[in-house]
């Protein structure tokens, strides 16, 4: 921190012309910009926000071949059924639901986080957390039947795609799960330390990137695969 | 360790500490999810009921996804114009680019793929009826 703050005193000009810094200089801002020459390297958060970021858009394009998969292979039902027979409209905007929320909740967390509030941090964690595991919950109810009623992924193309995509959504949110528990315990035992800040923040992109990619899931694969 | 964050803490995710209040914050979200939901009922509303030309209903739903998604991406996701967002904005546009030449691309060639195969027993049938 500190060496970020001497690079960025000393390297500080007068002039902005590009209006780089906010404030543009005066006031409380920083003079110059950082990660952007003269301004110094920039501050860790946004290093490691950047990181996490480009995590989340490679993990995006993984997302995009199973969804280019699907696309594919929505029409290659063989014996098996369509789309429109197995769908449940309530129980996928039951589910849209939870996560939507679910994302709301997690960005009060990060305001939380932002005022050191241990309790509404703690509280809107546990409200994330809980959502997610109705979806959850929603989501292995309906494969459940599917496998029971013998359309399980073994029976068509299409319900193989279905069940990786959906499945790898699932698995992704399980994972973001289990990172939110050990978020609550770390902010907890640990407080609101800079390092457990940058966690939060990364868990907080995960989690709304979750949410990004059930919206992209529930148009491809629900409601487009409704009209086939 | 203090619990200071260094005075450049601005990013993706979390909104400029001290540039708004923590209401002003809860609005920005509060916003996004109202935008979302409206969003998202649209998309549902769409495919069942009779509002659009039934083979137009797909297109409408992508532009529908796709405003959602920008809504997520502005109001949680905090992506701005701001200078230290360039980065994240130019990577999100080469996501962009790589995720609609995987998907594209495949649909394409698929298509024509399946345009060039030798039609089977019962599609010859129903041709020469």
């Amino acid at each position: 921190m500190s060496a970020t703050d001497t690079v960025a005193h000393g390297h500080a000009r007068e002039v902005d012309p590009y209006l780089l810094g906010r404030g543009g200089g005066h006031g409380s801002g920083q003079a110059v910009a950082t990660g952007r020459g003269a301004g110094g390297p920039a501050s860790k958060t946004v290093i490691v926000a950047y990181g996490f970021w480009l995590f989340l858009l490679s993990d995006i394009v993984l997302f995009s071949c199973l969804f280019a998969a699907h696309a594919v292979l929505q029409t290659a039902i063989g014996d098996g059924p369509a789309g429109h027979e197995l769908f449940k409209p309530t129980n996928i905007a039951i589910e849209t639901a939870c996560l939507l929320l679910s994302s709301f909740t997690c960005g009060m967390s990060a305001v939380a986080c932002g005022v050191r509030s241990q309790v509404w941090t703690q509280l809107t964690l546990l409200v994330t957390g809980l959502l997610g595991v109705a979806f959850l919950v929603l989501e292995a109810n309906d494969f459940a039947e599917l496998v029971q009623q013998g359309f399980g992924p073994q029976r068509s193309a299409f319900l193989s795609s279905f069940f990786a995509v959906v499945g790898c959504h699932g698995l992704h949110v399980s994972a973001g799960l289990l990172w939110l528990g050990t978020m609550m315990a770390q902010i907890f035992v640990k407080g609101f330390r800079a390092d457990i800040l940058r966690r939060m923040l990364c868990f907080n992109l995960f989690w709304h990137v979750l949410d990004i990619i059930w919206v992209a899931l529930f148009t491809v694969v629900y409601l487009i695969g409704e009209g086939r | 360790m203090s619990d200071n964050l260094d005075t450049g803490d601005v990013a993706a995710g979390f909104a400029e500490p001290h540039a708004y209040t923590v209401w002003q914050d809860i609005q920005g979200y509060l916003l996004g999810l109202v935008l979302a939901t409206l969003l998202t009922v649209a998309s549902f509303y769409v495919v069942y009921t009779h509002l659009i030309w039934a083979p137009a209903i797909p297109i409408a739903l992508v532009v529908l996804a796709v405003a959602q998604i920008g809504v997520h991406l502005v109001f949680f996701l905090h992506l701005t114009t701001a200078p230290d967002n360039t980065n994240n904005v130019l990577a999100l546009a080469f996501g962009v680019l790589i995720v609609a030449l995987i998907i594209g691309g495949s649909v394409w060639i698929m298509n024509n793929l399946n345009d060039r195969m030798m039609p089977t027993m019962n599609q010859m049938m129903h041709m020469q009826r």
